[in-house]
């Protein structure tokens, strides 16, 4: 059988229960910084725990611990997602 | 610069030996706080560094040694900061802070559960080149996992002492307090290699040196920062250096070459590092609970619909609880004022300037402020539960979409909500929002959410005026929307104010959702302790002067003898028999009419003649403006009932019902009501949330814009009422 070809998708396609991997960010601004500073650097798997009422924001599980942003504000991150 | 921090500890005659600074320094959420308590107890310091709105918290620690100073540094993800407290952080573990100094120890504390990215942070602060020990915390809960940290290793390959804590046992701030000790007499500096390019650390290296000449001190990780990731700050400093800027533009473009100009190679190499270390150090020794204590307790607090439910019910709890447990109390408070007065007054007979100073400036002015502390502790007390125990942040998480789409976020719903029973610790509420320009927003249309002080005003007119004519179903539905209005006003007045007034890149909403835990009992006090004092030294300063100020203008100039004696007169001859207590009421009201403040109201009633209001209506609101709940006593004065009179009072509702314009119309019909209570709905009529929103922005710009865009909206909207009124033909 022929290994999986994973697609990448933005952070809105997120549902919960996903597991998914950074494959690349586009943005260089301090402000996204942050975000990789919090851990979601390019290879980072995580998991996502939950999405909030209202569709955003996400609750995601990376390096062991519980991080909550909004899907609006990753646009200029590329997932894939992991089975 | 140390001394000045020893000598403000008030510790009577001991003093710290040698003037040392320990500094406590890590990752949000690692339990930072509750270390510091231990430490140093309830000895503590809380005040602002110089000219930020971040909280500076120090105490003293008895060592064996003897006695050093420990700060407790704002908590930050980075020491590349993006928000003020992180600037803060920063500027203090640099030894850049102007009233602290150089730390000569920073104890870095480390999550034992989130090792990677607290360990993120001390690579960071192991290239500031300082002493460093760590405190390793959550050592129990990694247990509940089925790991543990091979302490002896991590430590050597950290390069410095570290010292697990074990919950609350005291056992471990113990060890720590002997560490530091150890550690501020023998320094260790951490010292490994990260990994990152060699082409890239010689040039950062060679940078920072010519800096240095320059007499620019930067650490390494700045200047590798900058490097990468030009900032507009440290660009334009450059170009002042026109030397110093071709330096880093060959740098630039060699690295280019070399194709590690990378702004994220820094970030994604420490990663590197730090999962490197936590994959030596911990050891999987049992099987791993298969869900955690917090996931059974979020998949119902956190729930699409149970969530929102329980969200709901506790927020109402909270609410509930600031009304019913605080009224005994404020009732307590006032009695005692009241009592003071009653204490102080015929002492002071003798001097009538003085007694109506006393008496009515300064102990009404204080006692009318100190009157809200039990709300404050009370809403500070669930604060810090709720934020201890980490359900804080779940709120956040459920409410960010409700709030986030006009430019708050999920974090601004406690000081908004806590703001409808006073807008003051409300607005000292919204420190728990780190991005400035959404805190800024909050405190900003805080004031507008209806506080319990407005409801005197509403009861009076709903009772006068919508009651007896419309019935207690649109009575009730008129105080639901005056406590709703401002809640639709302050919409649209975030969206304006972020984008046309907050200047200022907003930063994503980045939320750590810790696990639950119970509240550490001494940190809940504290933070009240704190608080309240924080609360009552505001009390006893600029409300002090501001209500003298009030008092003056309503109190000078005095009638001469022969004035009292003629109004007294007049008014004899046109109500014969009008007993002693009616008198003396009217000659109070020909006192008011002729103060500074009287006039004042006479000469600005044609400003207030388009909402329907005449001269006397105008006095008050202006007596009104120290603080909104003075207008019901002092419509009593103007309208002759002397100074006693509350809401319930039926014949205020009579004198009000039977005033009239000099050509004989009624003056007040409902819409005139209603036009009042929405300019006192709207209105900044309260001296104690400007002096908080001086104090929590650090400038009385805001404070004073935010006067002014009340006042103007609350006029605007109760002239808008009258000419629906004049409209309708109400």
């Amino acid at each position: 059988m022929a290994a999986m070809v994973p697609t990448t998708l933005p952070f809105t396609q997120l549902r919960k229960g996903m597991q998914a991997r950074v494959v690349a960010v586009s943005d260089d601004s301090s402000e996204q910084t942050r975000l990789q500073e919090m851990g979601l650097t390019v290879g980072t798997k995580f998991r996502v725990v939950k999405v909030a009422p209202f569709g955003d924001p996400v609750e995601i599980d990376l390096r062991g611990y519980r991080l909550c942003l909004r899907k609006t504000e990753t646009r200029n991150f590329e997932i894939e997602a992991l089975d | 610069m140390k001394s000045k921090l020893s000598t403000s500890f008030d510790l009577g005659a001991r003093t710290p030996s040698k003037g040392r600074l320990v500094a406590i320094v890590g990752n949000p959420n690692a339990g930072k706080t509750t270390l510091f308590n231990s430490l140093t107890g309830s000895h503590q310091k809380v005040g602002n560094y110089p000219g930020v709105t971040v909280e500076k918290v120090s105490g003293p620690l008895v060592l064996e040694s003897g006695l050093v100073d420990c700060v407790d540094v704002p908590g930050l993800y980075s020491l590349a900061p993006v928000s003020e407290d992180e600037r803060v952080a920063a500027e203090v573990i640099h030894g850049r802070s102007d009233d602290l100094g150089q730390p000569d120890l920073l104890v870095c504390v480390v999550d034992a559960t989130n090792l990677e990215r607290n360990l993120y942070f001390f690579s960071q602060l192991a290239e500031a080149g300082h002493p460093v020990v760590v405190a390793l915390t959550m050592v129990d809960r990694l247990a509940q996992q089925g790991k543990s940290i091979d302490i002896p290793k991590m430590s050597n390959l950290l390069g410095v002492e570290i010292v697990p804590l074990v919950g609350h046992k005291d056992k471990g701030i113990q060890d720590l307090k002997e560490a530091i000790d150890r550690n501020l007499e023998n320094p260790r500096v951490p010292n490994f290699d990260l990994g990152l390019p060699d082409a890239l650390e010689t040039k950062v290296a060679a940078l920072r040196e010519r800096l240095a000449r320059i007499g620019a001190d930067f650490s390494k990780t700045e200047v590798r920062r900058a490097l990468l990731q030009p900032s507009e700050e440290f660009e334009s400093f450059l170009r002042d250096f026109p030397e110093m800027q071709e330096a880093f533009d060959d740098a630039r473009a060699q690295l280019g070459q070399e194709g590690i100009l990378k702004p994220t190679l820094e970030v994604a190499t420490r990663y590197q590092w730090s999962e490197m270390i936590e994959r030596a150090v911990t050891r999987q020794e049992g099987p791993a609970r298969k869900r955690s204590r917090t996931d059974v307790i979020d998949a119902f607090l956190t729930h699409r619909v149970f969530g929102l439910v329980v969200f709901v019910g506790l927020m109402y709890l909270v609410f509930q609880s600031i009304y019913t447990f605080a009224t005994p109390l404020m009732d307590t408070i006032d009695s005692g004022f009241g009592w003071l007065k009653e204490f102080v007054s015929p002492r002071l007979e003798s001097v009538p300037v003085v007694q109506s100073l006393v008496v009515d400036g300064i102990i009404g002015g204080v006692g009318g402020m100190l009157v809200f502390l039990p709300q404050i502790l009370i809403l500070f007390f669930f604060i810090a539960v709720l934020e201890g125990t980490g359900y804080l942040a779940r709120a956040a998480f459920l409410m960010d979409r409700l709030l986030g789409w006009c430019g708050l976020n999920g974090r601004a719903f406690i000081p908004l909500l806590s703001s409808f029973a006073c807008a003051i610790p409300g607005i000292m509420a919204a420190r728990v929002m780190p991005d400035p320009k959404s805190r800024l927003a909050t405190i900003l249309v805080a004031p507008l959410m209806s506080c319990s002080a407005r409801l005197p005003v509403y009861l009076l007119l709903i009772g006068a005026f919508i009651q007896p004519k419309f019935g207690a179903f649109w009575a009730g539905f008129a105080l639901f929307a005056m406590h709703f209005l401002g809640l639709i006003v302050a919409v649209p007045i975030v969206w304006v104010l972020n984008r046309k007034v907050i200047k200022g890149k907003r930063l994503p909403f980045l939320l750590e959702l810790p696990p639950y835990q119970w509240p550490k009992w001494r940190d809940v006090w504290l933070a009240m302790y704190f608080r309240g004092k924080i609360f009552v030294k505001t009390a006893g300063t600029i409300i002090v002067f501001m209500s003298i100020l009030i008092w003056g203008l309503s109190y000078f100039p005095r009638l001469t003898p022969s004035q009292e004696a003629q109004v007294t007169a007049e008014y004899q001859a046109k109500h014969p028999g009008a007993d002693e207590a009616t008198v003396s009421q009217h000659v109070e009201e020909a006192q008011l009419a002729n103060s500074m403040l009287g006039r004042f109201g006479k000469t600005i009633e044609p400003v207030f003649v388009p909402a329907g209001f005449d001269w006397r209506i105008t006095t008050s609101i202006l007596a009104a403006f120290p603080a909104r709940e003075t207008v019901v006593p002092s419509l009593g004065i103007i309208f002759s009932l002397g100074g006693e009179v509350d809401e319930e009072s039926g014949n205020l509702r009579d004198a009000l019902h039977e005033a009239t314009w000099p050509d004989g119309r009624p003056l007040f019909t409902p819409w005139t009501a209603v036009g009042l209570m929405v300019f006192f709905a709207l209105c900044a009529q309260c001296m104690a949330t400007l002096a908080a929103v001086k104090r929590e922005t650090n400038s009385w710009k805001w404070a004073v814009f935010m006067f002014v865009y009340m006042t103007a909206l609350a006029y605007i909207a109760a002239v808008g009422v009258h000419m629906l009124g004049k409209a309708f033909g109400g």
